[in-house]
């Protein structure tokens, strides 16, 4: 038996894990698949910013589309430090595809004009 | 003067929401007032994800969020005013603001929605011993720096206080390469929410210290160098010998979060235990047509409730502009009972209310296996089990209006444990 919080969502249930991989104590049933997810490979959202070549926003906001390896975070921030993006930036723009090898683009958060 | 029949005094999304809540509902004479040069307040620093789950069913991040709103009020020129900082309201509702383009001006209101956000408790307002170097700012303040300018504010950081901004921080430090020695908080619990200590502290091994607290902080040369922390027993009093000292240059400080609500220290109105203005079930405050929402209200960690809340707001500031408002029939005073640390609103006129009433409280501490009871004078009229009840999660129960009879004076709100 596992005991795990779900960080799906801010309502944070605790959940149970059997060793057959039953959950319980998940109040949806996306709780259910985060534990499975978290015990077999755990994933994270990264969220960062990037370089912007502008005096007035200096920074745009970026995140990876779908979450990433664990293991790939630190890795994947060394690449996302290296960026500049130039004007105008839209949201959902790719910023860096298929980061790390792991099929997961990075995409700004952020609309910036000037 | 100019005349506006709706103005919103701050353009986050407490703002945004209100303002596109009263349009819908058929008033388009609105003007909102933004200090900063963008609208979207907090949010614009808060990148990381977590935001709209309730409202949009997806997971956004704070800029992603707030664009949303700013785009429907773009679409919609819904008139704002960036760069216009407020400086006063006066009981008959006339709002001065000054900017740079317009000068000193005054607009005659006949609605008010205050929508000014929080501030953050910073270094004068908590005690803390030993020197007063540089090097401790508050955890929004590194947020700012880091988030929307690039700059990172020190590489071997302690955080005092547990709430979710310091949490947040404390993964943002670490993701860009900065070392953080740990979190300490004085309560035996966290002031934020489980999934923030799981992904932003125990995925990256940071120590929580709790029932701790910082007992001194040590500069040299008139930089931090040092912070002393200790362990408190139940009366929050240092135990001795359980000091631990940790070499940094940063502290951040995440303890609490305030209504910045000075716009209304020179009306004639009473402050709730939120710290924010007595509001009735339409976020109205005791002058009629001022209304208020958002984190100037009470605190909120969901930017979902405070959509909410705000089109609460808007709700009842398109009752007061159509006349619909009576401010007459029975009155309630709703007031936070046994294990409550507060409720909202805190005045209930009966015959004004919509159909279903809504509660919104926070436990003032955590508790396992509890009925939370609705009372009105002697009377239950809503009961609900609870496994557990912590502070940091705002509670919301909404109750028929029907159920209350319209006879005693007071509503009541509190926690029994289950034997
Ligand atoms: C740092 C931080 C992190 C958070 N993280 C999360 C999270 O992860 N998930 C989540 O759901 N919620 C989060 N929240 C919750 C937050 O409470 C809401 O997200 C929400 O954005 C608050 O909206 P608001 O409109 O009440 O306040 P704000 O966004 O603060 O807006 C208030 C606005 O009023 C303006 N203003 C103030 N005074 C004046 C004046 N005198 N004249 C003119 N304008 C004025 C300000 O410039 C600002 O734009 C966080 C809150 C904070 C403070
Ligand atoms: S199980 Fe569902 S409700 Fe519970 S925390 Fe996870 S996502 Fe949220």
């Amino acid at each position: 038996m596992k005991e795990l919080i779900c960080i799906t969502c801010p309502r944070g249930c605790h959940l149970k894990v059997d060793d057959n991989m039953n959950v319980t104590g998940n109040f949806c049933p996306r709780g259910a698949k985060y534990a499975v997810s978290e015990l077999t490979h755990p994933v994270r959202t990264l969220t960062s910013t990037v370089k912007v070549d502008s005096k007035e926003s200096p920074r745009c906001p970026v995140k990876s589309k779908d979450p990433l390896p664990k293991e790939t975070i630190f890795k994947a921030m060394e690449e996302i430090n290296k960026v500049t993006l130039s004007l105008p930036v839209h949201i959902g723009d790719i910023v860096i595809a298929n980061i790390c090898g792991t099929g997961v683009d990075i995409v700004a958060t952020k609309n910036i004009s000037k | 003067m100019i005349n506006k029949k709706l103005v919103i005094i701050g353009g986050g999304s407490a703002g945004m929401a209100s303002a596109l809540e009263a349009y819908k509902q058929g008033v388009t004479d609105i003007l909102i007032l933004e200090k900063n040069d963008y609208l979207g307040g907090i949010l614009n620093q808060c990148i990381h994800n977590g935001f709209g789950l309730h409202e949009f069913n997806e997971e956004l991040t704070g800029p992603e969020f707030m664009s949303r709103f700013s785009k429907a009020v773009n679409d919609n020129h819904i008139s704002y005013r960036l760069q216009s900082n407020v400086l006063g309201i006066s009981k008959d509702k006339v709002v001065t603001y000054s900017n740079s383009y317009e000068g000193l001006v005054e607009v005659k209101a006949e609605a008010i929605i205050l929508t000014t956000g929080c501030y953050e408790r910073n270094a004068g307002a908590i005690q803390i011993a030993g020197d007063r170097p540089s090097g401790v700012y508050t955890a929004g303040q590194a947020q700012l720096y880091l988030n929307c300018y690039g700059y990172l504010v020190g590489k071997k950081v302690f955080i005092l206080g547990s709430g979710d901004i310091g949490l947040i921080m404390a993964r943002r430090m670490t993701l860009e390469g900065a070392k953080v020695l740990g979190v300490a908080e004085l309560n035996p619990y966290s002031a934020g929410l489980n999934r923030n200590i799981v992904q932003c502290l125990q995925d990256f091994n940071i120590p929580l210290y709790l029932s701790h607290t910082v007992k001194e902080v040590k500069g040299k040369e008139g930089h931090l160098e040092k912070v002393v922390i200790a362990k408190v027993d139940e009366k929050f009093a240092f135990i001795p010998g359980t000091e631990v000292e940790f070499d940094v240059d940063t502290l951040l400080l995440s303890v609490g979060l305030i209504p910045n609500c000075d716009l209304l220290n020179n009306l004639p109105l009473s402050f709730s235990k939120t710290r924010g203005p007595v509001v009735s079930q339409d976020m109205e405050t005791e002058i009629e047509g001022l209304f208020s929402a958002g984190n100037v209200l009470h605190v909120h960690d969901l930017v979902d409730y405070v959509v909410e809340e705000a089109r609460e707001a808007a709700n009842g500031a398109v009752k007061y502009l159509n006349g619909k408002l009576s401010h007459k029939g029975h009155i309630y005073d709703v007031k936070p009972g046994n294990g409550i640390g507060y409720v909202v609103p805190q005045k209930i006129y009966l015959e004004d209310a919509n159909d279903k009433l809504v509660f919104k409280f926070r436990v003032a501490h955590p508790f396992k296996d509890i009925n939370i009871f609705i009372k009105e004078g002697d009377n239950v009229v809503k009961k609900l089990f609870k496994p557990a009840i912590i502070p940091s999660e705002m509670e919301i129960v909404r109750v028929d209006k029907a159920l209350f009879k319209g006879e005693a004076k007071e509503i009541s709100v509190y926690v029994e444990e289950r034997k």
